[in-house]
């Protein structure tokens, strides 16, 4: 790819990193105004938070264009994190389902999830700041354990929220959060579930903010944050477009990736949405999307204001929010990020959606056929594709699907609801 | 007359403001209101009860869930006010979501047709409510904004210019909450305010009691009070219990 020398906005263009670090492409374009994108995003916060994020604004766009931000983030990535992740082409699966799929390997990153590339970049954007502590929400514990990691590595103190019924079934990563250092709070409130956790991050907050950076999880919450977010993840769909041009000769047919507030979506969506392929957004239909307990929050749902953000929202007639019902922690949001929102509005990009059912069939399918245990959240892509090869994807398609994690943490939850026969 | 024209006069007299808060729709809440007024306050908060209230501590959270579950909604509880006959304006308090998801035009003429006269959104910060606040106006509604002490000068010179009804000054830093001490980055908050405009400001969050609200009106013009009123209405007080506990509120203000 070719690079002009300066941007339209007039700041330099930092030159891809080589050696010392992961090729990060150039920055992408923000949202318009305050933090719009199309009709969605925006800064509906307390006062208390808003000098704050107007701070972190300020941080994140200089340090975004500085070349010694992008080459310490470069260089954490590459020496910490473990990028380049590999892109895997998945032979049985393909001729299993007639189709041509790669898999951008997430899983295989350090913390085990896509969670941690946006953690390093805020843990870097919270040490400019000069503030000394973190909190953050989390669902299925990815994001949780990844913030815990960098606030380990860079000696910051780390609150993690947690709905206490994710603290539940997600066991195992509280363990880890805790080995860490963190401190876990469960929360009790609503549903108890990822939503609750990020009402609970943002109360903290109102209190907490002189001295805290609240390191939000997916593209999300007020702007910056949808922004940075994506800004941070976008590394996994820039490497994506490259190692799949280098395999295929070509841009894939279908880009795939699951949404739940749609982080690793939104990074994969990034490095595509300039090419022609079509982008594909799975969300959780849980018990399917007429029983009403779903995560579908594009195709359900209807323009509301929640977590300080324009976006689509499951709600009543008042607009009072609905609980959202998935298998996997990571998808029980009853919203998405605004940017998908303006590219589900503009049709960019579509959202399908893959029943707890749907997920548990390419948990296993996935296991079975490349030896790769997937994330419940992933799996959900997984088991959408396995649905639609031959139909919405036709034979012989090409398909690039982020594995946004590996499914360790789901072993004990999903042993409970896969019977493997023979006593196993 | 507006409730900033009310407020000016009020204070023109040498009485220190004050607003307590109630969440709608829960209990005797209506009847509350009639006793509230009757002890001395000086305008009436109404809370809409909502599913995600981020600026809110667990009293006012739990109160809101009772409220949900009894049945609950923002237009039913608006209704219900235009039945209420008391001589203070009437403002609501409500998260963004229900007045975005009815249309800031509707919602705006279903509280000027109830009779409220003033609105509070927490989270519509100033620089997101011109829709609403143009809305507002149109229906004679006056909208009230709040400041923190993390804003800035600039913002809130702004925040003054744009509020109406009178300037809510956030006494700490958090939710709210009854707190056992007044915290000086309120009554800081109360000096810049003095400083800054000369519309009524009023302080609010963690004020419990008639001891700690003549302590903030020394450096505003009066105080809100929230969750020690709404607590009381969760130990399930009567209206005539919850009325004397504001009496003492007017008092301590009164002998301040």
């Amino acid at each position: 790819m070719a690079f002009p020398s300066i941007r339209s906005d007039g700041y330099p263009m930092t030159a891809p990193v080589r050696g010392g670090g992961v090729r990060l492409d150039p920055p992408g374009p923000g949202p318009v105004g305050l933090g719009r994108f199309g009709e969605f995003g925006g800064r509906f916060v307390p006062e208390t938070i808003v000098a704050a994020l107007e701070q972190l604004e300020r941080e994140f766009r200089d340090a975004w264009h500085s070349d010694a931000f992008r080459a310490e983030f470069s260089s954490l990535l590459q020496h910490y994190a473990g990028r380049p992740t590999p892109i895997t082409e998945c032979r049985n699966l393909s001729e299993r389902l007639g189709i041509r799929v790669l898999l951008k390997r997430e899983d295989l990153t350090h913390t085990g999830s896509h969670k941690i590339n946006n953690v390093l970049g805020q843990a870097l954007l919270t040490k400019r700041m000069g503030k000394q502590k973190v909190i953050a929400e989390t669902g299925a514990g990815q994001h949780g354990v990844a913030t815990a990691t960098a606030a380990a590595l860079f000696g910051l103190e780390c609150k993690v929220f947690m709905g206490a019924t994710d603290v539940e079934r997600q066991a195992l990563n509280v363990w880890r959060m805790r080995l860490l250092g963190a401190e876990v709070v469960p929360v009790t409130s609503g549903s108890a579930t990822l939503k609750d956790a990020i009402n609970d991050a943002m109360r903290d907050w109102v209190a907490s903010v002189e001295d805290t950076h609240y390191c939000i999880g997916s593209v999300v919450g007020p702007h910056p944050y949808p922004w940075i977010v994506r800004e941070f993840q976008r590394v996994v769909g820039d490497e994506a477009r490259e190692q799949a041009r280098a395999v295929l000769g070509d841009d894939p047919d279908f880009v795939v990736a699951c949404v739940g507030g749609g982080s690793n979506a939104m990074g994969t969506f990034a490095g595509f949405v300039e090419t022609r392929s079509r982008l594909i957004g799975v969300e959780a239909a849980g018990f399917g999307l007429e029983s009403g307990k779903h995560g579908a929050s594009v195709s359900r749902g209807v323009p509301g204001v929640l977590h300080g953000a324009r976006s689509l929202y499951l709600q009543d007639e008042d607009g009072q929010i609905l609980e959202a019902h998935s298998i996997s922690a990571g998808l029980d949001y009853p919203g998405v990020g605004p940017e998908h929102a303006a590219l589900a509005g503009a049709g960019r990009a579509e959202y399908a959606s893959a029943t707890d059912a749907e997920a548990l069939d390419g948990f296993r399918l996935l296991s079975v056929t490349e030896g790769i245990v997937p994330a419940l959240e992933p799996a959900h892509a997984i088991g959408w594709l396995a649905r639609e090869a031959g139909g919405t994807i036709p034979e012989g398609s090409t398909v690039v699907l982020t594995l946004s994690g590996r499914g360790d943490k789901d072993a004990q939850q999903v042993s409970e609801l896969l019977d493997l026969g023979d006593g196993a | 007359m507006t409730i900033e024209a009310r407020f000016r006069a009020a204070r023109a007299a040498g009485r220190s403001l004050l607003v307590p808060y109630l969440t709608g729709g829960l209990g005797e809440w209506r009847a509350t209101i009639e006793e509230v007024a009757a002890a001395g306050a000086d305008a009436i908060e109404i809370g809409i009860p909502f599913s995600d209230p981020i600026m809110d501590g667990p009293v006012i959270q739990e109160s809101s869930q009772r409220a949900l579950r009894s049945g609950a909604t923002p237009q039913g509880i608006v209704a219900e006010l235009a039945g209420v006959d008391v001589d203070v304006p009437i403002v609501v308090m409500t998260y963004y979501n229900p007045v975005h998801h009815m249309g800031h035009r509707r919602f705006a003429d279903s509280l000027a047709a109830a009779g409220v006269g003033g609105s509070i959104v927490p989270d519509l910060p100033v620089d997101e409510s011109d829709p609403w606040i143009e809305a507002a106006e149109a229906a004679g509604i006056e909208n009230i904004l709040l400041a923190a002490p993390t804003t800035t000068e600039a913002r809130l010179a702004t925040i003054c210019a744009r509020s109406r009804g009178w300037i809510y000054g956030i006494a700490l830093l958090g939710v709210t909450g009854e707190r056992s001490t007044v915290a000086e980055a309120g009554l800081e908050m109360g000096r810049r305010l003095k400083a800054a405009t000369d519309k009524p400001v009023l302080l609010g969050l963690g004020i419990s009691d008639g001891a700690q609200a003549a302590t903030v009106a020394a450096v505003a013009d009066g105080v809100i009070v929230g969750s020690a009123v709404v607590r009381r209405q969760l130990e399930g007080c009567s209206p005539s219990e919850i009325g004397a506990f504001v009496a003492t509120l007017r008092d301590g203000l009164d002998t301040a």
